[in-house]
């Protein structure tokens, strides 16, 4: 006797209601992503190496790498030090502080931007003084940094501090007490527990510092082949009408995000890190 | 009357009944007893309509119901763990049942409003209504849920592990206040439960529940004195396995000074009325418990007593003790 | 002394409850300083030019009446956006968590592609979708409807930007409500309908409100997606966030300052509030 159980749908119900929710999702998500890859190789494998392998594109390239290898390890030093501080101990402004740490999410990324040039543009705050001691911060590799840590700022600490809460602190607490040293018990005993955690959000961190847009524009004065990161550099093909290759390098980024799906999930899946909460 | 013939469920490979048949006359209180996957929870599940048994019949009144949908069978079924709707009041969960009932069969407002007060003075929460359920002790929680099962005028009433989420002394407070319930209504009712206590004290039948299948179905009584398995002997009260395959409780073991077997006294402490006297047969790691009148002076640690059984009982071989 | 080789050294520090674990001094230390530099200090420039601006300067360049169609425009698009989203988001979420079906493993990850490809890609994906010769663009056109250079076209990017706000606010909601509720709703007499309407969505509302809530505060401050679909006409496809760029790149730091500062204040208004609306359930229903 097959029926259907009193808390779920008949058959029909759910295959339309399934239906419905893949053709939203093929629509707004499937299909743009497909369009970036058809639109790449409209011409040929040859007109995209060609927009991949221009000067321009390189220099984009290894500047898009070098934020992020500044800025995640940066995000990684100060999530580790904050989870620590706000999950191991007790003490008052401790929400405050998580609350903080939250603010560059609710922050337009144009705004996030606009901040340090209100700094240290040459009209800002501290311009005068800068332009005095020869230092350039905006429209320059500095002003790019700063603009990716601020938005890139809560994504380790926000994976670390509940992961942290869970796992409580006993483990550290009997480390010490066997003899352990600060550092010993940091390195052999809650290092290993959260290092998964840790890892999927360097992952979220990654991608979001390669594939900023609208904070950095604001602060790298688009100077072709020295401060265009990649993001930066597919506006400017697109704007030129240089279709191919604005798709070109942005099919390295969408492979970029794809890398850091497939890695998320796996992460996921093998590690049961929950991850409905996460939302950034 | 409820009448249940030769159900069969499987969950994939696992059999979880095999051909159970029950009858439950009206105005009857019935236990199910057995350990966890026994399949009590899943007959009882059955029954209302809440699962779909593979092979058998269910019958309220003759009629069978098999193709019901638990809507229709008009079952009142109380959730282990209360399953109140978190977001409504009290009131508004005790009136759920009536206020979902489509056309005329829908009762007024005022009448809807009026039952559920009638209800909830009768579970003892008058005047809480107005709560949310979050704002309540455990047991209070579970006489909400007995009040909403109650709101339907059911037919039958199911509850699964009914106090098996309260603390000791709200759980015997609650057991007795529902024995007392059920005398004044009358409501023919199941319950599961894997307490043999919670049974033997509330249930005018018990049925032992174990692998699948109804190994007994009798009176407290019965099920304790009679034992039809050695499964229902060792679940259903305490029993000790003397040489010869004799099933004793440990109140109906004496010591005795010429014959008996010999037992080793390694633990003794009071319980209750009770010397409880723990202890080995001699030669062999077979564990004794005696318990002895508390009046007499117990046996010391380590020397060894006689027992002799009072009265004992014995299986057919093929039921091999567990 | 560092505080990490004194772990018994919680004496000194009674403002917050002892521990036997060390690093407090310094872990907290450097978390309050970079935290500071980095996001404090900056955020508060913009308050303190918007103060040296006086009510008056701050009104004339802050709700102009560009920057008032610029909100109406950010607004409105965000949350006609947030609502779709709400709905296909619930929608998705359900389906994810009640249903088996092949594939499900690769959706799910799917749906988190908004947060992992970076925002300009979205964009010109979009537009070479949504453009009038785009792939769906070219089918549209003809029944007269016009998506690129549209309010339309923003909402479609803000759409696919805001979705798994949604879908990942819901999910856990859905995923741990009992069984044993729905049972108990149809125990009653409730048909499904009736188990969904008041049963279901009333334990997963605050959920829903959430990620709308989210969806919506993202969409106001989006702007790489938005840029490449929106046409960028002053008054008409001009969202808040690229007046602030089109005010900056006039030099125009006065305006740029104003605007952010509106927007800010807004977006801190919904999060506080939502924090504060979830505090007030919370509360209400004793849990």
């Amino acid at each position: 006797m097959s029926r259907t159980a009193s808390t779920t749908e008949g058959r029909t119900s759910q295959a339309l209601l399934i239906a419905a929710a893949m053709i939203f999702l093929a629509f707004f998500l499937l299909l743009p992503l497909v369009a970036v890859f058809t639109e790449a190789f409209k011409q040929g494998i040859g007109a995209f190496g060609q927009a991949v392998m221009h000067p321009d594109a390189w220099a984009a390239i290894r500047l898009t790498l070098l934020i992020a290898a500044i800025s995640v390890p940066l995000n990684v030093v100060f999530g580790v030090a904050a989870s620590w501080a706000i999950t191991k101990f007790h003490f008052p402004g401790r929400h405050l502080l998580i609350t903080f740490i939250d603010l560059p999410f609710s922050v337009s990324p144009v705004v996030s931007g606009l901040i340090f040039v209100l700094l240290f543009g040459a009209h800002g705050l501290l311009g005068p003084w800068l332009a005095e001691h020869d230092i350039k911060i905006i429209f320059a590799v500095p002003g790019i940094v700063l603009a990716t840590v601020f938005i890139t700022f809560p994504f380790v600490a926000r994976e670390l501090i509940p992961l942290m809460q869970e796992q409580g602190k006993d483990d550290e607490e009997a480390a010490i007490s066997l003899g352990a040293n600060g550092w010993q018990t940091f390195w052999h005993v809650t290092l290993p527990n959260i290092r998964w955690g840790l890892l999927y959000g360097v992952l979220l961190c990654n991608a979001r510092a390669m594939g900023e847009f609208g904070a950095v524009s604001v602060v790298s004065g688009h100077i072709r082949g020295e401060t265009n990161t990649m993001p930066l550099h597919v506006e400017i093909l697109y704007n030129e009408y240089d279709f191919v290759g604005a798709f070109a390098v942005a099919s390295l980024l969408a492979a970029l995000a794809l890398v850091t799906l497939i890695a998320k999930s796996i992460l996921e899946w093998r590690f049961d890190l929950h991850h409905g909460g996460a939302v950034h | 009357m409820i009448k249940v013939q030769n159900i069969t469920k499987h969950f994939g490979a696992f059999a979880a009944l095999y051909g159970v048949d029950l009858e439950v006359q009206p105005g009857e209180f019935i236990a199910l007893l057995g350990p966890s996957g026994s399949g009590k929870t899943t007959l009882l599940r059955i029954i209302a309509g809440l699962e779909f048994q593979d092979g058998g019949q269910v019958l309220f009144n003759d009629e069978d119901v098999s193709s019901r949908s638990v809507g229709e069978r008009q079952v009142g079924f109380v959730f282990q763990h209360y399953a109140l709707f978190r977001h409504m009041t009290v009131a508004e969960n005790v009136a759920f049942g009536l206020s979902v009932r489509k056309g005329k069969n829908r009762p007024t407002k005022a009448a809807i409003r009026a039952r559920a007060e009638e209800l909830l003075r009768l579970v003892q929460l008058e005047g809480l209504g107005h709560r949310y359920p979050g704002q309540l002790s455990g047991g209070q929680r579970q006489r909400v849920a007995l009040a909403r099962a109650l709101a339907i005028e059911p037919k039958l009433l199911l509850l699964d592990e009914p106090f098996g989420a309260l603390d000791a002394k709200v759980r015997k407070d609650l057991r007795r206040w529902l024995k007392d319930l059920h005398t004044q209504m009358g409501l023919t009712s199941i319950f599961v439960t894997h307490d043999q206590e919670e049974a033997l004290e509330l249930a005018d039948r018990v049925v032992v529940m174990d692998h699948g299948r109804i190994d007994q179905a009798g009176t407290p009584e019965q099920v304790y004195m009679e034992p039809a398995t050695p499964f229902v002997s060792h679940f259903v009260g305490e029993t000790n396995l003397l040489p010869g395959g004799l099933h004793v409780r440990p109140h109906d073991l004496e010591i005795v000074t010429d014959g008996g077997d010999p037992v080793v006294v390694d633990n003794l402490f009071r319980k209750g009325g009770f010397w409880r006297v723990e202890g080995k047969l001699a030669g062999s790691d077979t564990v004794i418990e005696l318990d002895l009148d508390a009046s007499l002076p117990p046996p010391a640690l380590g020397t060894t007593i006689f027992i002799r059984p009072r009265r004992s009982k014995t299986f057919p071989q093929t039921g091999v003790s567990p | 002394m560092s505080s990490l080789a004194t772990p018994f050294s919680v004496r000194k520090t009674s403002w917050r409850q002892p521990s036997v674990l060390p690093g407090f001094g310094l872990t907290f230390g450097f978390s309050l300083v970079w935290l500071t530099l980095i996001v404090l200090i900056p955020l508060a420039t913009i308050f303190l030019k918007s103060a040296g601006m006086g009510w008056h300067g701050f009104v004339e360049v802050g709700f102009s009446h560009r920057a008032i169609a610029a909100y109406r425009l950010s607004f409105g698009t965000a949350a006609a956006a947030a609502l779709i989203n709400a709905v296909f988001g619930l929608l998705v979420a359900w389906v994810l968590v009640r249903y088996r079906f092949p594939g499900k493993r690769f959706v799910s990850a799917l749906v988190d592609l908004p947060f992992a490809l970076p925002t300009a890609v979205a964009g010109i994906a979009l537009t070479a979708l949504y453009a009038p010769r785009g792939w769906i663009g070219q089918y549209l056109e003809p029944l007269g409807v016009t998506v690129a250079f549209t309010p339309l076209g923003i909402i479609i990017a803000l759409v696919f930007i805001g979705l798994p706000f949604v879908v990942r606010s819901v999910e856990p909601v859905l995923a741990d409500l009992g069984r044993d509720v729905e049972e108990a709703a149809a125990t009653l007499g409730a048909n499904r309908i009736q188990t969904f309407s008041q049963v279901i969505f009333p334990a997963i509302a605050p959920a829903l409100v959430t990620g709308f809530a989210l969806a919506f505060a993202r969409g106001v401050g989006e702007y790489g997606s938005v840029i490449f679909i929106s046409g960028n006409m002053p008054g008409k496809t001009e969202i808040a966030p690229l007046l602030i760029v089109t005010q900056l790149e006039q030099y125009a730091y006065d305006g740029a300052t104003a605007i952010a500062t509106v927007m800010m204040v807004f977006s801190f208004v919904i999060l506080f509030g939502l924090n504060a609306w979830q505090a007030a359930q919370r509360r209400r229903l004793g849990a």
